[in-house]
């Protein structure tokens, strides 16, 4: 028996350890919560962001909570786990219905893959905004406010066929996420303002970059080793376009290349500035956020609704304005940029 | 003593030595603890709706992680899983989309994901290849292959059978869906097969010390290709219940899938050494996950807390096995 | 009912030999490691092998416990011819081995492992078609089969990880012993443990004989041979050179034969 008493004492010590540590966070977790939970009967707006990390949903969440603050409602914030994330928003929104949000500001991963979740929250009576990414349907939601992405993208492609002038274009795409909602309305919207069509051969081909900058460069590089003479470059946002500039500078090209992109967050805009980008479309995200929270407390106090699609706005903004296309210049833009 | 009484000198042992006998029981009180906290900050958090919805937010990575934790216990372990379930969601949406039987289409997805599982166990157990890279190397295929066939995009899938469990039932005020009966259901399944099998026992013997189950003639390879097809198939039904959830097929779904079940087979105190720990705590350590995230948004908290949490949770589990084989 | 398999062992039954070897030959490429060796191993005894490394006693053993086939040679299993293909083979007949690592899963307890591999399932359906084991069942028999051997444990569901080495090394040991229906082989079963618990193990091996089993031990320990053999077999060059009782030579005459320092008429 003396073993077995042996083996008692050492189970004891590690499982008492983990017992103290399990209520030591616990508690502490009450003591956090206790203050941040002190309003039980505040108006609650919730917002969900595709992710955490993107300073375009940081900005989003910031306007979201000086306007929360300002209006005297109590904003919750969620996001995806990754870009793409459609389960980690669902689970999100059911969260925020539990706990009685009285209206849900969503930009939805996925355009389609939320529609029963929301249902579930507009039934309840909560409040459904889209902001930055229509559903589809986009009645599905009770309203979206957003950049016309389609516009925004035309917007970028007129301006790279006005800069290119008559030389004979060849195109690089360097799009997002094949399948997006954004992706696709950018896409479309260049092709649209530039004045051709999907699969004109001005289009020498098109990288996947996820929006992330490394993955632009590597796709920019391939493209360029492909066909060096492409003179024009979209891409889906800043950091594409800064990838593709560095691509671009180890083959010699940054002078000779037309490089557009989409977003108007602060680092491109001083790319802009700086002559890397040659022009970029901005979008207010701010604007769409602080909108949707003055909406929750309209319909807090009143029960009136917003509807259908409202335009939240886009500037070219370049330091080469072209003739005929209405631009601010990157002063401004770095006054009304997002991010740092 | 020559154990002629071979219970007596657990009984009445207390608390604490009782522990080893009853599985998880850390896992357990950390739950407990974490329910209590959120009942007390609001009371909303006990509401039937809020707790079927977080039994509801478990369903999917509840169940890969019934897969991941065989393949643990076997010491190996498993990035494919979400790749190899999303696999299922696409092939089963795109056939019925294309009008060939939903029930048909499934059992063909279930059965493709049963023969990925397959593979990776072929070349973990015929060519020694270790299961990281076997599975990594499943992952990068799969989510290539996936994107190919979807063209990229995700396409809403609306079929009566194939969203079946997501069909509520209602137990007095818990409303709760199929697919959180077909998780507990199979947990409940692949508990028996590990705890009152020989396939289980000689599981566990595989995990614990391969050679000694060779020398007691335990068909060691053909048991673990047979881990992971079964993993397979637990991933493939996996994808049923997610499409039950929520109807869509997206191959960009799931891409944390795999760390998210090793979180929670970690949290729930199965070791990555293999051979220890068990469903139970897997279960366990999943509702802790979806409790803490729920619980947080309840409570207002940013939820970034969630992921600080688990990650404490995460090294402490593995702090505690790491230690307690060390001792012996 | 005992659950430790009893070997016939009738008086005037003491040179019965229970496994033969005639004239096994095994040799890898140029390399003869058996070249015409004879065995033979007699009911109720314990006979121990030794001989240096590269005297052929391994794979001696090996085709023994089936793991080699010979190149020629025959065995007997009780007078009857018998072909291993595997070390099933020789299991299903009865012969079990006990190696020198520790072939024990840790983390689970001492039926487990007792019954490690043959597990004992149910009886009536639970058992034929729902394959439920019968841990009652093993945990008893587990127990009796201790109490048999006067193995002391601290407790039947222990997890063997919790158990010391000589304990841990008990536990093969009694498998070895409540499975073999012929003999137990054991292959250095001492040489990972310390000087007590070596002590633990040879009092089993001893209790296994005195159930009237045979042990073949290999072992490299002339004081635990010749504390426990009856008689002791000794390899030299891939022959068997001489098989020795410990009563009427000494451990300096054993190592003699074994190194070839003295001729003895093979035997």
């Amino acid at each position: 028996m003396q073993t077995s008493h042996h083996d008692r004492s050492r189970h004891v010590l590690p499982q008492f350890m983990a017992g103290c540590a399990v209520f030591a966070l616990a508690f502490g977790l009450v003591g956090a919560v206790g203050i941040s939970y002190a309003h039980a009967e505040d108006v609650i707006v919730g917002l969900v962001t595709k992710t955490e990390v993107n300073p375009f949903f940081v900005k989003m969440r910031q306007a979201a909570e000086a306007e929360a603050q300002t209006k005297g409602l109590k904003l919750i914030a969620r996001a995806g786990k990754f870009d793409g994330d459609n389960e980690g928003q669902v689970a999100a929104i059911e969260d925020l219905i539990s706990a009685g949000a009285k209206g849900i500001l969503v930009t939805p991963n996925n355009s389609s893959g939320m529609l029963g979740v929301i249902k579930k929250a507009r039934d309840a009576g909560v409040l459904v905004i889209a902001l930055d990414t229509a559903t589809d349907p986009a009645d599905a939601v009770d309203a979206t406010f957003a950049t016309d992405n389609l516009e925004a993208g035309v917007q970028q492609g007129a301006y790279a066929k006005a800069a290119l002038g008559d030389k004979k274009p060849v195109i690089a795409m360097l799009d997002g996420t094949p399948g997006g909602t954004v992706d696709t309305f950018r896409h479309d919207g260049f092709l649209k303002g530039f004045g051709i069509a999907e699969g004109d051969p001005a289009i020498a081909g098109a990288a996947i970059t996820n929006g992330a900058q490394d993955k632009a460069q590597v796709g920019m590089e391939n493209l360029l080793s492909k066909n060096g003479d492409i003179n024009v470059v979209y891409t889906i946002n800043e950091p594409a376009a800064a990838g593709g500039y560095q691509a671009l500078k180890s083959f010699g090209m940054e002078k000779d290349v037309i490089l557009t992109s989409i977003d108007g967050g602060c680092a491109g805009v001083r790319n802009v500035k700086a002559g890397i980008i040659a022009a970029t479309v901005m979008q207010f995200p701010y604007k769409m956020a602080s909108m949707g929270v003055d909406a929750v407390a309209e319909y807090a106090a009143t029960g009136k609704k917003p509807s259908g699609f409202i335009n939240t706005g886009s500037y070219l903004i370049t330091d080469k304005p072209m003739p005929g296309l209405d631009s601010k210049d990157s002063e401004w833009g770095l006054q009304n940029c997002w991010g740092d | 003593m020559s154990s002629a009484t071979p219970s007596a000198p657990e009984a009445g042992a207390g608390l604490f030595s009782r522990t080893k006998t009853i599985p998880a029981v850390g896992p357990i009180l950390v739950l407990l603890a974490f329910c209590l906290v959120f009942a007390v900050t609001n009371p909303r958090f006990l509401a039937p709706h809020n707790l079927s919805i977080i039994l509801q937010q478990t369903i999917v990575v509840g169940t890969l992680a019934i897969g991941q934790t065989l393949v643990i216990l076997t010491a190996g372990i498993d990035l494919a899983v979400g790749a190899i379930c999303v696999l299922g969601t696409i092939v089963a949406g795109k056939m019925v989309n294309l009008g060939y039987d939903p029930m048909l289409s499934m059992l063909f997805a279930a059965i493709l994901c049963t023969l990925s599982g397959l593979i990776a166990g072929a070349l973990v157990s015929r060519l020694d290849l270790p299961p990281f890279i076997v599975t990594l190397g499943t992952l990068g295929i799969l989510t290539a292959a996936l994107r190919l066939i979807s063209k990229g995009g995700a396409f809403p899938v609306q079929d009566d059978f194939l969203g079946l469990t997501g069909n509520t039932f209602r137990i007095g005020s818990f409303v709760l869906t199929y697919g959180v009966l077909a998780m507990l259901l199979l947990y409940a399944i692949v508990w028996y097969l590990l705890n009152e099998t020989r396939w289980g026992r000689h599981l566990y013997a595989i995990g614990n010390n391969p050679e000694a189950a060779r020398l007691v003639g335990i068909p060691v390879r053909l048991h673990l290709l047979q881990v992971y097809a079964l993993a397979g198939l637990i991933y493939g039904i996996t994808a049923w219940l997610a499409l039950g959830r929520i109807p869509n097929a997206d191959p960009n779904a799931l891409q944390t899938a795999n760390l998210d079940s090793i979180t929670a087979v970690v949290i729930g105190g199965t070791s990555l050494f293999g051979g220890r720990g068990g469903l139970v705590g897997t279960l366990i350590g999943a509702l802790i996950v979806g409790v803490l995230r729920n619980g947080l948004t309840l409570a207002g908290i940013d939820p970034l807390w969630q992921d600080l949490v688990t990650g404490i949770l995460v090294i402490v589990a593995v702090a505690f096995d790491q230690l307690s084989r060390r001792r012996r | 009912m005992s659950a430790l398999a009893s070997a016939p062992n009738q008086p005037g039954d003491s040179v019965r030999n229970v496994l033969e070897a005639r004239n096994l030959v095994k040799s890898y490429g140029h390399v003869v490691a058996l070249d015409g060796v004879d065995f033979d191993l007699r009911a109720g005894e314990i006979l121990a092998v030794v001989g240096d490394n590269g005297a052929g006693k391994s794979t001696l053993i090996k085709t023994l416990t089936g793991a080699v086939v010979p190149d020629s040679g025959e065995i007997l299993l009780d007078g009857q011819p018998v072909h291993f293909k595997g070390p099933l083979d020789a299991r299903h007949r009865g012969i079990e081995a006990v190696y020198q690592d520790l072939a024990v899963a840790p983390a689970l307890d001492i039926p487990s492992n007792l019954f490690l591999g043959r597990e004992l399932l149910s009886p009536g359906i639970l058992g034929s078609v729902f394959r439920r084991l019968d841990k009652r069942r093993m945990r008893e028999m587990a127990a009796e089969a201790m109490a048999d051997l006067k193995f002391r444990l601290p407790s039947i569901t222990s997890r063997v990880e919790n158990l010391s080495g000589g304990q841990r090394q008990g536990v093969a040991v009694a498998r070895a012993a409540v499975f073999a229906r012929k003999l137990v082989i054991m292959d250095e079963p001492t040489a990972a443990l310390g000087v007590r618990e070596t002590g633990q193990v040879l009092e089993l091996i001893r209790a296994i004989r005195d159930r009237g089993l045979p042990v073949v031990l290999i072992s490299h320990n002339m004081p635990n041979v010749f504390e426990l053999a009856d008689r002791i077999c000794i390899m030299r060059l891939g022959k068997r050179a001489a098989v020795v009782s410990p009563k009427s030579h000494t451990m300096a005459d054993v190592v003699a034969i074994m190194t070839g320092a003295v001729k003895v008429e093979a035997g």
